[in-house]
């Protein structure tokens, strides 16, 4: 299976966004915060990123693209705050504040381009991030970094223990001292973080601009990655490997000479008919953190 | 908390429309000009680079041509979403505009109904057919044009010592096939020993899908790869500019418009060989043209073809060389003095 060697840089680098996105969508909501905006933060992500890279390609040279990740990541966290904001401080509900902002998240770029680049898209960039040994992106490697991070903090810091006791129980939290508050904006604020980083990833791995299709569902696919993952890293970190898995033996299944008979059509939906069996075989008990998607009440119990 | 969730819809609401907000080119009181002309866009809107921008400069020329002023004489309405479509055009066809011009096969059930609801409007719907009396539909001879960068790289791929090319569509159907057989047909005419690969993406808009492919079929040892994907092409040209950055040289062949620019790498090269370009803008010239001199064709499907510079390769191809230009063009007098006739099926 010579095929199944040349297929894996195809699998990391459409599983890495997912993966560093679904990453962020777990630490918001294991702290009571659900997040459905991982979407529109991974288009402000990749779109920062393609116009940061586009203007300092020439100056910085190699060190551009590692300046534009580190400016989507940035622009994800400070449109987090936004979300932070509304259904943490005010309460709102979250997944219109996180509706909000995947709409705005369509409008914004778009304006933006208009008035940097006086077209709907941004500029085409030379080149982007470049492929290292066996053809793997860094951002693989970025995504391997991003995991064990948010386990080692979720599970082996008392701030992973507090967080999460602020997603089960913020009433307890509460008065066991913990600021339920502060420890969901900032939940908030690096799920954000790290979707504009995998936004980031996404554009500057897998395209030459950033249009307004260029996410094409991948925030969506890591919000599904993560209550299909059942809320733990390692689940999450399956989940995002078999959505990437999937499109990618769908694009190498063609060449099977016996399942050539099939229509295109096939191929196509695969991914999702994967994805969709595999929910069904592995559906169950309510995996989700208690408190997800309930603002935070002090005189509640 | 409640006014906090309201205030924070309201805010949403307020930034959203603000993105939007321009839309409209001015849509002053016509002063009764000799011709008046308008574009309706389809989502893309009209600096997309591709169909919509192209047909807007083919009414441009139109326009200068004939000493028309903008805003009145000629303009356009970019539509936010596929419900703008009957709006847009009814807004024109109530203005009694001589002739209203929308591009791409989006319009094909609004263009059906506005052309019902106005039955002495003058339309031209471009890239797809609409069977009504007062419609001109523009379709093109893509197998045409794409048999030319087929030779170009046949040859190329020839003149490198290469065997294996590659295609990747778009989505299955008649239309796409027609770019993979005028492709085929044309690296076999001059490289009948070569391999092509041929795979298609199911999406026009996912480039991530794009590049799997390329990298795919350029593991297989494909040397050029001739994309009629849209969106989805961006990945190939990426991977091309990828390989070639390395020293791995590859190219990629560009579609509907010149990508040269798209393929840049290095110090002024380019990982896009040429182009196959669909000249949506003639369409919309032509016909403006005909209506303007009292010969509107409608109900009919005008074919833009290599003969009548529907279809071709960019002028300038700094990536071809002379020799390889000058064959290409052979075999376009070949195709349009009609000594050559190209499938517009894949050889199974």
């Amino acid at each position: 299976m010579r095929d199944f060697i040349l297929i894996l840089p195809s699998v990391l680098m459409m599983a890495a966004p997912i993966l560093i996105a679904a990453m962020g969508g777990l630490v918001s909501e294991r702290s009571g915060v659900s997040n459905i905006a991982l979407e529109g933060l991974m288009g402000i992500g990749a779109f920062t990123a393609a116009t940061a890279h586009y203007f300092m390609e020439a100056g910085a040279g190699p060190a551009s693209v590692w300046l534009a990740l580190a400016f989507g990541l940035l622009a994800g966290m400070a449109v987090s705050l936004i979300h932070a904001f509304a259904s943490v401080s005010l309460g709102a509900d979250q997944v219109i504040s996180g509706t909000g902002i995947n709409l705005l998240a369509i409008g914004v770029p778009v304006f933006l381009s208009q008035i940097i680049f006086r077209m709907e898209r941004t500029q085409p960039f030379r080149i982007g991030m470049m492929p290292g040994p066996g053809g793997v992106y860094p951002t693989a490697y970025v995504a391997l970094v991003v995991v064990l991070l948010t386990w080692y903090v979720l599970y082996k810091r008392p701030l992973g223990l507090r967080l999460r006791a602020c997603g089960e129980h913020p009433q307890a939290a509460a008065g066991a001292g913990i600021d339920v508050r502060a420890m969901r904006y900032g939940a908030v604020l690096a799920s954000g973080a790290l979707a504009g980083l995998a936004g980031a990833c996404l554009v500057l791995t897998q395209t030459i601009q950033y249009t307004q299709n260029t996410i094409n569902g991948a925030g969506f696919i890591a919000l599904a990655a993560v209550s299909f993952g059942r809320w733990l890293p390692k689940g999450v970190t399956g989940a995002s490997l078999l959505f990437g898995g999937a499109v990618a033996l769908a694009i190498y299944m063609v060449n099977v000479e016996a399942l050539r008979r099939l229509p295109p059509e096939f191929f196509s939906v695969l991914p999702y008919l994967i994805t969709l069996v595999t929910l069904v075989a592995f559906s169950g008990k309510d995996w989700a953190p208690q408190a997800i998607g309930k603002a935070f009440d002090k005189g509640r119990s | 908390m409640k006014y906090g969730k309201i205030l924070f819809a309201l805010l949403a609401i307020a930034l959203v429309m603000s993105g939007c907000a321009k839309k409209e080119d001015a849509a002053v009181a016509p002063a009764a000009p000799a011709f008046r002309i308008g574009l309706v866009t389809d989502l893309g809107g009209i600096d997309d680079k591709s169909f919509n921008q192209s047909t807007w400069e083919g009414v441009v020329r139109f326009a200068q041509a004939n000493g028309l002023k903008q805003g009145t004489d000629y303009k356009y309405l970019q539509s936010s979403a596929e419900a703008d479509y009957v709006p847009n055009l009814s807004t024109f066809a109530d203005e009694k505009l001589d002739l209203i011009v929308a591009p791409g096969f989006l319009f094909e059930k609004a263009m059906g109904e506005v052309a019902d609801k106005y039955p002495q409007q003058k339309l031209l719907v471009i890239d797809t057919v609409v069977q009504k009396p007062n419609v001109v539909s523009a379709v093109f001879a893509e197998h045409e044009g794409s048999f030319l960068v087929g030779v170009a790289a046949g040859l190329k791929a020839k003149a490198d010592g290469k065997n294996i090319l590659g295609f990747i569509g778009g989505m299955q159907f008649p239309l796409i096939e027609r770019f993979q057989a005028g492709f085929e047909q044309g690296v076999k005419a001059v490289f009948p020993e070569a391999r092509i690969l041929v795979d298609y993406a199911g999406d026009f808009g996912a480039p991530d899908k794009g590049q799997a492919l390329a990298q795919k079929q350029y593991n297989a040892g494909a040397y050029i790869i001739f994309h009629a994907a849209g969106g989805t092409g961006n990945g190939l040209i990426k991977e091309a500019k990828e390989r070639s950055e390395k020293g791995d040289i590859r190219w990629a062949i560009g579609v509907d418009k010149d990508q040269y620019a798209d393929g840049a790498y290095g110090a002024g090269k380019s990982a896009v060989l040429t182009s196959m370009l669909k000249r949506v803008d003639v369409a919309a010239h032509d016909v403006a043209v005909m209506a303007k001199n009292g010969q509107f064709p409608g109900g009919t499907v005008k074919v833009f073809s290599l003969a009548n510079n529907g279809v071709g390769i960019p002028e300038t191809n700094p990536n071809l060389s002379a020799d390889i230009v000058a064959q290409v063009k052979t075999f376009a007098q070949q195709v349009t003095s009609g000594a050559r006739t190209i499938s517009e099926v894949p050889a199974k």
